[in-house]
């Protein structure tokens, strides 16, 4: 039970993360909930190459016959991270230009585009 | 000639290098960004049609990145491939040529119609982007590469919606919406990947497809990518992002955000085909997606009646004819274990089905150009306020009529082939599903006849007085893509025999897709 | 938005170019040690952040100037591209340098070693273009950014 503790957190990561991007009004917290389900993911994609009793895949630092973790999730995630910057600098710029548009940053009052 | 090898990579190349050097050459001369858009996306297309014949005669492509010869898939001792690689068969093609036809057109649209914007040049930088993403989404053969394109498509694509923010409030609404309903679908399939890959150890779509078994985690993992992936395309329980974001994007950008839609249905149709096959309980996923299909083209019709607003009326019609395609390939998954109904009837409604997909892009393409034609020279998209405007820009007008009358099914014009081909193997599959598809064309007829009606008859209205035809460049593309469409419309029976029945049968055989990969094993 | 006192002023004068430094260093050894260009780029960018908080964006003005970065973000990735075609007369991101004696050249020792930083190929290359970008990028969101804030606190005054 002690070896899934990181899946538990991955599954309450993504829980609190469509949580606050069902039921908050505030666009600032449906943006920090679009974080919090990329980084629940994130922390699945690392967890899934850990190896019992590995070191770190570090080439010039690790004996030979050494188990190593697998180093292509750790690419993976790196990449997802990347590409999670772009997606958090654009919405909250958008979410800027709303202001500056609409002067409230409540999603019951940005609603212009209805029907 | 060894550059022949290389083309499947120079068609994503190419745009990505002309949107890395478009934001210095506009330091130079600002006219020359939308030439070097244009020849760009001039030559990605031409390369696409050298391609299509290379693999209607010759059998799928591989391009393996970085290794010693561009179709070594199996390095040396392993049994399962390791580096990223493309793998182009008829479907992608078939893709890739709407994709490329789509974004010259729009580029060349754009000549005239960004002109009066502020910050032309990173427009276009991002609508080259945007093409990168699109082809890289339909050519690649291995998902985490897949995952990566559809960001780079939807980061694109959210920066062209919120262009005109800079003085309007709504398109960063639309902006935002779609930010957050195409960052949930690309985690959501990231996941899936995580799933696949602690499963089998294997990022690659050919070697997945080769091993997969279906456990309880692959039931998870097609769970969480049929809605997410028919998410982003626009299918109904999850469409409400559509009218906003085709409404207040930029007229070209709205084309080639179709385009993206379909390229999700791709991946979509990809990944219930080609990765699972048969291993999967074909009857109960097919009825899935023709419920989907079923829910789309109605709602979307029926909301589509009572818009004011020219744009947001065509978007729910994209909705729509979206239904149309997710009926057709979901009666032929249905029928996939069943070998006698699928030669008999399941896959001449597949072919309806993808040959919708070309015909919808062209059509609803050329509708979205004359809703942009009219807001460019009336400045307003609301159709209580226009009226008259035959007597003035007639080359618009026709170009409507083909276009409404491609979408609504009308005999010499490419909707009717295939909405027939779907009408008459969805028959035979169960007729209720065929009734409620003729009723949604007529509805769709409907309300076509009343956007003509309120926007171009009637009498010559004063504030419209000095309004005058579209510059050429926004002509040339309308008129290009009406050619298009009564060619495909009198000569349906060449393209479906050369273009449309090769997709199908790559689809639905999993061995030519993975034996191209492994090897033949 | 104004800047901060003057303890914080002189600590950021002091302290942000061995930022910079660290995050070369991260880049640059990226096919040795753990790193590469994305995380020494986001490591010199968050000392772009640091001026800019500590200076207020009005004053920072006078000495971080958005076209330039804009300039350099297209030099990396220009330069990124350009090493990807340069494979392509075998195909395309083929590591042409890699155990050829040129640059970056060497072959790469096995065991345990200190590591020696002439090998790779084009990897330290890619790194760099990446590494340029990335920072260059990190300034323009950040600058923007402050830019857009001070536009709608104007707004808020009048």
């Amino acid at each position: 039970m002690i070896g899934n503790l990181a899946y538990v957190a991955v599954v309450i990561f993504i829980g609190l993360g469509i949580y606050s991007l069902m039921f908050k009004k505030n666009l600032i917290k449906i943006a920090i909930g679009i974080v919090l389900i990329e980084n629940g993911v994130n922390l699945f994609l690392i967890t899934l190459g850990y190896r019992k009793g590995a070191v770190a895949p570090i080439y010039t630092q690790s004996p030979s016959g050494q188990a190593m973790v697998l180093p292509t999730p750790q690419a993976l995630t790196l990449t997802s991270i990347v590409i999670g910057i772009a997606t958090t600098a654009l919405i909250l710029s958008i979410a800027m230009i709303i202001y500056k548009h609409y002067g409230t940053l409540d999603t019951d009052q940005v609603r212009r585009l209805k029907g | 000639m060894s550059l022949s090898n290389h083309i499947p990579i120079l068609i994503i190349a190419i745009p990505l290098l002309a949107a890395f050097l478009v934001p210095l050459v506009s330091r130079i001369n600002k006219q020359a960004t939308g030439i070097l858009t244009t020849l760009a996306l001039g030559v990605s297309l031409i390369l696409t049609i050298v391609l299509t014949a290379k693999i209607l005669s010759v059998g799928p492509q591989v391009y393996v990145f970085g290794a010693t010869s561009s179709s070594l898939t199996l390095p040396s001792g392993l049994k399962f491939p390791i580096r990223i690689m493309l793998e182009v068969d008829a479907m992608s093609i078939f893709m890739g040529i709407i994709t490329a036809v789509v974004s010259f057109l729009g580029a060349i649209y754009s000549l005239s119609f960004i002109k009066k914007y502020d910050g032309v040049d990173k427009y276009y930088s991002l609508l080259l982007l945007l093409t990168v993403g699109m082809f890289g989404m339909e050519f690649t053969g291995d998902i985490f590469n897949f995952f990566v394109f559809l960001e780079i498509a939807s980061i694109a694509s959210v920066a062209l919606i919120s262009f005109r923010g800079i003085d309007f409030g709504e398109p960063a609404e639309a902006g935002f919406k779609y930010m957050v309903v195409s960052s949930i679908s690309a985690l959501m399939v990231l996941f899936a990947v995580g799933i696949f890959y602690g499963q089998y150890d294997l990022l690659n779509f050919a070697a997945i497809a080769s091993v997969i078994k279906y456990s309880q985690l692959d039931k998870i993992a097609l769970g969480l990518l049929i809605p997410v992936l028919a998410m982003k395309a626009g299918a109904v329980p999850m469409h409400m992002w559509t009218p906003d974001a085709y409404s207040e994007a930029p007229a070209p950008i709205t084309m080639i955000l179709v385009a993206a839609s379909q390229a999700s249905l791709y991946a979509l149709f990809r990944v219930v085909f080609s990765l699972y096959n048969i291993s999967l309980n074909a009857l109960t996923i097919g009825w899935i997606i023709i419920i989907f299909g079923l829910l789309s083209m109605f709602i979307g019709v029926t909301m589509a009646i009572v818009q004011k607003d020219i744009k947001r009326l065509m978007a729910y019609h994209a909705v729509s004819q979206t239904g149309y395609m997710l009926l057709g390939v979901g009666v032929g998954l249905a029928v996939l274990a069943n070998p006698e109904a699928l030669k008999d009837y399941g896959i001449t409604a597949m072919e309806g089905g993808i040959f919708h997909i070309m015909n919808h892009a062209m059509y609803k393409g050329l509708l979205f150009l004359t809703a942009g034609a009219l807001f460019f020279r009336t400045g307003t998209r609301d159709l209580n306020k226009m009226g008259g405007l035959a007597h003035y820009m007639k080359y618009t007008t026709i170009f409507f009529i083909i276009g409404a009358a491609a979408i609504a099914g009308l005999p010499p014009f490419n909707g009717f082939a295939s909405k027939l081909l779907i009408y008459e193997s969805v028959y035979r599959f169960n007729p209720l599903l065929s009734i409620i598809a003729m009723v949604v064309s007529i509805l769709t007829l409907a309300s076509f006849v009343k956007v003509f009606h309120s926007a171009f008859l009637g009498p010559k209205l004063p504030q419209f007085k000095d309004v005058k035809e579209t510059p050429r460049s926004m002509v040339f593309a309308m008129a290009v893509l009406s050619c298009i469409i009564v060619f495909f419309g009198l000569f349906p029976d060449l393209i479906v025999k050369n273009l449309v029945h090769p997709a199908v049968i790559s689809l639905i055989e999993q061995l030519q897709y993975t034996g191209t990969v492994l090897g033949g094993m | 938005m104004k800047g901060m006192s003057r303890i914080v002023k002189t600590v950021t004068n002091f302290v942000y170019g061995f930022i910079i430094i660290f995050g070369f260093y991260i880049i640059v050894h990226g096919h040795l040690t753990p790193g590469g260009g994305f995380q020494g780029g986001a490591v010199a960018g968050s000392a772009f952040a640091l001026l800019l908080v500590s200076y207020g964006s009005l004053n920072s003005k006078k000495f971080l100037k958005d076209d330039i970065f804009s300039l350099f973000e297209n030099f990396g990735l220009t330069l990124f591209i350009i090493l990807g075609f340069s494979g392509l007369g075998i195909t395309f991101f083929y590591n042409f340098l890699a155990n050829s004696g040129g640059w970056f050249g060497d072959a790469a020792l096995i065991g345990v070693n200190p590591g020696d930083m002439n090998t790779g190929g084009v990897i330290p290359l890619m790194n760099i273009a990446v590494g340029l970008e990335v920072l260059s990028a990190f300034g323009v969101i950040v600058l923007t950014m402050a830019r857009g804030a001070e536009f709608t606190k104007k707004k808020e005054k009048s």
